[in-house]
């Protein structure tokens, strides 16, 4: 047995270490447990690689090591409000990686012996998918950072152009395929993916993120796949299939979150100020109160759901709603929050907020939990949320939220929305939900006015305890 | 690569994507974000092909891709295993927060 088939039992045991760790992350007592065996993982492939024979030079490999070490650490400590951004920044580099290799390797080897046609295929797909990954992702970290604007942006012909940039890479594609000598071509080839990739993610807005995100990831994964097949390499083409299968089964929940298809979400542009909001002129009427009475009601009631969305993230509001979530079960109110598989800019990103802020993860419910609770809950209490909380979407076939799963927050004795104005939300929906008997509004910034009713509940929960 | 190959690295793709559905429909919603940068720390399995193609300094750019190739790799790696394992541990039960 020589060193090559040494390191292909190390690049086994590998394998085995990715699948065990995303078997162990499905819950939250084995999930740490799970994320050392991933560590484990790299460093068996890492290693094995390093000791490969063909691997002669080792002060670039050092150089690149420190570069990626100094600049990986400051991103695994930002923030969890910027969570979403870094892991779309992080699809970002994955897929860079993979590109510049094929980029390398169809320099190395094109038109030499060992690029035969199937190589040469799964090559263009992996730097067509790499470079277009990476530019979108680019783009989903600059709007989520709201460097860009997070409006989506569309055009007359846009799907048009988009797709006939796409298709002309893969017609390149195609010709390198048979011809894989013309360098000028694959550059173009590269070109047009770099671009498609920007044009991708221009008509997308903030509330579609958690499906592209999602999306971006499964492409990642699928392009270091794709290298696996280039190189000749199992260990790649597991873990990139292992990632790509995650990010398509996260898009998929979120698609269903949204009662939406992939082909809707992407070429849908969801999200722009419609005319079909321009309803009848009739005035709706709504009711408001101060936290003074908001506080007493909350302390009057024996359970409450707290609905969080983006806006909860926007306002950095986590501690505060953590503080209230301790004042109200100090004086024995049962606090549930119901957390909405699209809330937020990511998947699970709400959970990760609460997380931070200190609130145990069993006070957490997903959407089907909440909704079998909330007929017997006495407040719901929604901050920063919104169209996951519209009773429209259960009846008003002409809504463009008709047939979404939402929370049934209409549902519970009392309603209050913590908001800014009446202004609707990223769908440019009008939310029923406000002008409802049962519903006061409660108008201010999420973070301030949680701080008021901290306050409050502090004050007149010492009252009822004396 | 000969039809042969490919065809048995085509049985290798469909098997391990079948193991990732299979595995990853069981996370908890819960967890759905470090499951995201887990998978996102997994796929900078991509350092393998960075490293060979760096490491054998066949031609001054593919040296080049190479290195920056392995870079943007290693920010994954140690970036992504540290912020899964620093959102895990705020994960708590009731009692633990009290």
């Amino acid at each position: 047995m020589g060193i090559d088939h040494w390191i292909q039992l190390v690049y086994v045991l590998s394998a085995v270490c990715f699948i065990l760790a995303l078997h162990w992350l499905s819950s939250v007592p084995t999930a740490r447990r799970g994320v050392i065996t991933g560590v484990v993982g790299m460093v068996l492939a890492v290693g094995g690689t390093l000791l490969r024979p063909e691997v002669a030079h080792y002060q670039w490999i050092a150089v690149a090591f420190v570069i990626g070490t100094v600049i990986g650490i400051p991103m695994a400590m930002m923030p969890m409000t910027a969570v979403p951004q870094r892991t779309a920044l992080s699809h970002a580099f994955g897929a860079l990686a993979a590109a510049l290799v094929g980029t390398a390797e169809y320099f190395l080897r094109a038109g030499h012996q060992g690029m035969d046609r199937f190589t040469m295929g799964a090559l263009t797909l992996e730097v067509i998918l790499g470079f277009l990954t990476f530019t979108a992702s680019l783009m989903a970290t600059g709007k989520l950072q709201e460097i860009l604007p997070q409006r989506p942006i569309t055009y007359r012909g846009q799907n048009v152009v988009n797709l006939g940039i796409l298709g002309a890479a893969a017609a390149i594609a195609v010709v390198l395929v048979i011809h894989p000598g013309s360098h000028s071509l694959f550059l173009l080839m590269a070109a047009l993916a770099l671009t498609f990739g920007v044009l991708l993610i221009v008509p997308i807005g903030g509330a579609d993120m958690p499906t592209v995100i999602s999306l971006l990831n499964s492409y990642a994964g699928l392009s270091a796949a794709a290298m696996g097949f280039v190189l000749n390499n199992k260990l790649l083409i597991i873990a990139g299939s292992l990632d790509g299968s995650s990010g398509l089964i996260l898009s998929i929940i979120m698609c269903k979150a949204m009662n939406r298809s992939f082909a809707n979400v992407l070429f849908g542009a969801f999200g722009q100020v419609s005319g079909a909001v321009a309803e009848t002129g009739e005035k709706k009427t709504y009711r408001s109160a101060s936290a003074e009475e908001a506080a007493g009601i909350l302390l009057n009631a024996s359970s409450v759901v707290v609905v969080p969305g983006y806006g909860m993230a926007a306002a950095q509001a986590q501690h505060k709603v953590r503080e209230l979530y301790d004042a109200l079960s100090r004086n024995g109110v049962n606090v549930r929050f119901a957390i909405h598989p699209v809330a937020g800019r990511m998947p699970g990103h709400m959970n990760v907020l609460l997380a931070e802020a200190n609130i145990p993860y069993d006070a957490l419910v997903d959407l089907d939990e909440a909704n079998s609770e909330l007929p017997q809950a006495d407040v719901a209490l929604v901050i920063g949320a919104n169209d996951v909380t519209n009773p429209a979407a259960r009846h008003d076939t002409g809504s463009p939220i008709y047939g979404m799963p939402i929370i049934d927050t209409d549902k519970a004795r009392t309603v209050m929305v913590i908001k800014r104005s009446m202004n609707p939300g990223f769908a440019g929906v009008d939310n029923e939900l406000y002008y409802l008997d049962r519903t006061l509004m409660l108008f201010g910034d999420a973070k301030s006015f949680v701080g008021e009713l901290v306050k409050e509940v502090q004050a007149q929960g010492g009252q009822h305890a004396a | 690569m000969s039809l042969d190959v490919l065809v048995s690295h085509l049985y290798i793709f469909v098997l391990a994507t079948f193991v990732g559905l299979l595995v990853i429909r069981r996370v908890s919603p819960l967890l759905h974000t470090p499951l995201m940068s887990l998978t996102n720390a997994i796929s900078a399995i991509a350092v393998v092909g960075s490293i060979v193609v760096a490491g054998k300094e066949e031609s001054t750019l593919s040296t080049v891709l190479g290195t920056a190739a392995v870079a943007a790799s290693m920010i994954n790696i140690v970036g992504g295993y540290l912020i899964t394992y620093r959102m895990l541990v705020m994960f708590k039960k009731h009692k633990q927060v009290k």
